[in-house]
């Protein structure tokens, strides 16, 4: 029925094929020339290549666009030499135009690409829980360290209630750990929205919708249990059609349920910004709540600021870049000098991911992708970076951060303000 | 009957009527566009739903250039009639100029190829849009400035109505009376219906089937420019990804109806509206879409030709 996810998976069939004909036989990818490295070790000598894979077409634009550039100026950092190398970075998309988000086969292509090219050290990304789940499998076989900015499913790394029965071991074909990320997980955001929603918007009756995928859906049902825990009432819980254009219908249904609050559970680009839009189409005056898939500036042009000021709350994992202290305040600054925009949300983690990578390699100095895992999967005590403070943050045995902060903000003004911050 | 429905369904029940009926007659006016020109050259022009995305775009762009939108599709509360006017009149022209010009260059050379060849180059086209409207305007989802009010004119009543839901049926539905009148009684019209019935026998009693055919992409590209307007006046977003999921819809409506019917494409178009306003409400808004294309289903089993298809039954 969908022709264009049907054109998208047969182009997607193509390019593997492709990648691996081009891996096979031992060159480097990208045309570089294979140079006259020789002997044991493939690839161009004294270089180290970093990629991400974001989504870098569609509305996600504007969010990736701040975590490329904080990779960028992490890499300034080093002026582009650690130890050494020099590290060449490749800045990859895993959305197509067609799809207008991220795509699982492009995903899984990035990830074969980046297993195939002997020069690449580290794998940035994904930015989706969902192109987690496509990509993990393949850089775990290889043993490529990927570290993602953004995914907070809990199930990619741990088991805890409510995640599936086989994750995260269905992530880890070759046994081993070559997954971390530097962003705390939904088994912290989902819960405290709950506590948020019954402690400061007094919340009684709650309408919760989810965009049916992995991270929204995920969000929505740890948020549910929290709420069933708090004794909020559940009035509606339902999945929306994201290729859906609007949602009045939905919106009168819940308006005659006359709900505290809606939750959606869901991205931006999973049609975050029509929900709160027709909200205030068909006359629903509660507050709308929504994970950090919304903390962007995208999801406030989308709906209009008008149809957000005071009533729209928004999580994020960590802190709003204006909260930000020391180092951080220092890279927000410095930021905004370089780009003249202020960042997204994620461009701290952004930097922070290629900070956590590129110390790994100075201390290693070494090209070999075993030892920097290794050394990256320890970090402990990190301060490197912006988001660390004065105890900096480390990896825990599953890899996620030990950081585990929360905010939640409210849009005034077309702006995020933050509201309240949960440390745990 | 209606009132005996409300007391089990609840008393929003007319209220999902209402929604369903407005964004029914939206899908109808594109359906329109896609039911004239299978009607007269059998050809399923996919691109039509992009072209309806390109007209919603030049809408907006009209409001920027006039001042009454910002650039981030904000209304600045200038001139919000005299705008929705000019929009009316450069969305149809821009959207029947641009549908002329693509059955001139690329499906009038494949008039007498095998079927497939027109099809698959309409798909190509359907691309092509697509791409224009990511250059043109981003891959974002757009805000369409909000130049209608929504505030409810009805207060306390059953139905509340708006001036948006004003706006649609106050556009659509003289559009589809007059395209009904125009093509019942005027001779363009008469030499359309001729050259559906036999293009070889309305040739040789004279007629212009070039020109027939040209007309006929104009007019269908008008609908589609004028459903571009108050579809975004009406829902407030537009996106270059919007003319694929509406595309689809109109589509199907067209093939409920009966495609190369008009009346059938209104019909088709109504029913798809209110399947997916009371699906959403009654079954659950995940399962609307399947709902609209298992009702599809139904219905094409009992009647391939489409409610009311029969007068298609010589286009094989």
């Amino acid at each position: 029925m969908n022709r264009r996810k049907f054109l998208g998976a047969a182009a997607a069939a193509a390019v593997p094929a492709l990648v691996t004909g081009c891996g096979g036989g031992g060159s480097t990818d990208d045309g570089k020339g294979g140079g006259g490295g020789g002997g044991a070790a493939p690839g161009t000598p004294g270089v180290i290549r970093i990629v991400s894979s974001l989504p870098r077409t569609g509305s996600a634009k504007g969010q990736t666009n701040t975590i490329v550039n904080g990779i960028q100026m992490a890499i300034e950092d080093y002026g582009g030499k650690v130890g050494d190398f020099k590290i060449e970075y490749s800045d990859w998309d895993d959305a197509t135009a067609a799809s207008g988000s991220w795509d699982g086969p492009t995903e899984k292509a990035n990830a074969q690409k980046a297993v195939a090219d002997p020069d690449v050290m580290a794998y940035i990304g994904p930015y989706n829980s969902n192109a987690a789940k496509v990509s993990m499998p393949e850089l775990n076989e290889a043993g490529l360290l990927q570290v993602s900015p953004a995914v907070t499913w809990p199930g990619l790394t741990k088991k805890i209630k409510g995640v599936a029965p086989d994750e995260p071991e269905k992530y880890r074909p070759a046994k081993k750990k070559n997954f971390c990320r530097v962003c705390t997980t939904d088994d912290l955001q989902g819960p405290l929205a709950a506590d948020f929603a019954a402690e400061v918007l007094k919340a009684k009756r709650v309408y919760i919708l989810n965009d049916k995928e992995l991270y929204g859906e995920g969000l929505a049902k740890l948020f549910r249990q929290r709420c069933e825990e708090l004794k909020l009432e559940i009035v509606g819980d339902e999945g929306i059609n994201t290729t859906s254009i609007e949602f009045g219908g939905l919106m009168t249904k819940i308006k005659g349920l006359n709900p505290d609050l809606v939750y959606f559970g869901g991205t931006t680009q999973s049609k975050g910004g029509q929900v709160a839009k027709d909200m205030v189409g068909a006359g629903l005056t509660c507050p709308i709540l929504a994970p950090d898939g919304c903390y962007e500036q995208a999801f406030i042009d989308s709906a209009g600021a008008a149809n957000l000021n005071g009533r729209a709350y928004v999580s994020i994992v960590g802190l709003d870049p204006s909260q930000l202290t020391g180092k951080g305040a220092e890279f927000v600054k410095r930021y905004k000098e370089k780009y003249k925009t202020a960042p997204e949300a994620f461009a701290l983690y952004g930097y922070e991911c290629a900070k956590v990578v590129l110390e790994a390699i100075k201390k290693v100095n070494k090209k070999d992708r075993e030892a920097i895992l290794k050394e990256v999967l320890a970090t402990k005590n990190f301060t490197a970076g912006a988001v660390g403070g004065a105890e900096g943050w480390g990896f825990d045995n599953n890899g996620d951060t030990t950081l585990r902060q929360v905010t939640i903000s409210v849009v005034e003004n077309g702006k995020f303000v933050p509201k309240k911050t949960v440390t745990k | 009957m209606l009132d005996s429905l409300a007391t089990a369904l609840g008393p929003a029940f007319y209220q999902y009527l209402l929604i369903g009926l407005v964004t029914g007659l939206l899908y109808a006016l594109i359906a329109l566009g896609y039911t004239m020109v299978y009607g007269i050259i059998e050809l399923i022009n996919f691109a039509h739903g992009d072209l309806f995305m390109l007209g919603s775009f030049l809408a907006l762009q009209v409001a920027i250039w006039v001042g009454a939108a910002t650039a981030t599709g904000e209304a600045t509360g200038a001139a919000a009639l005299p705008t929705i006017l000019l929009m009316l009149v450069a969305a149809p022209v821009f959207c029947a100029g641009l549908n002329v010009t693509v059955d001139r260059v690329v499906y009038k050379p494949l008039r007498n190829a095998p079927k497939l060849a027109p099809l698959v180059s309409a798909i190509g086209v359907s691309f092509i849009f697509m791409n224009i409207g990511v250059f043109w305007m981003g891959t974002y989802d757009l805000n369409f400035p909000k130049l209608v009010p929504q505030d409810n004119l009805t207060p306390g009543a059953r139905i509340a109505l708006n001036y948006k839901h004003i706006m649609v049926l106050a556009v659509t539905l003289p559009v589809m009376v007059a395209l009904t009148v125009f093509v019942r009684y005027t001779s363009l019209g008469k030499a359309m219906r001729a050259t559906a019935q036999n293009p070889t026998a309305a040739q040789l009693m004279g007629i212009n089937v070039d020109r027939v055919i040209a007309a006929t992409f104009a007019i269908g590209g008008g609908l589609g420019g004028v459903a571009a307007v108050v579809y975004g006046l009406y829902n407030n977003t537009v996106g270059y990804m919007m003319g694929f999921q509406t595309g689809l819809y109109a589509f199907t409506a067209a093939v409920l109806g009966g495609i190369g019917n008009i009346p059938g494409a209104v019909l088709g178009g109504i029913i798809i509206g209110l399947v997916r306003s009371l699906g959403s409400a009654y079954v659950g808004e995940q399962w609307s879409e399947a709902l609209i294309f298992a009702i599809l289903i139904v219905i094409l089993i009992f009647r391939p030709n489409g409610i009311l298809g029969a007068r298609t039954r010589e286009k094989v």
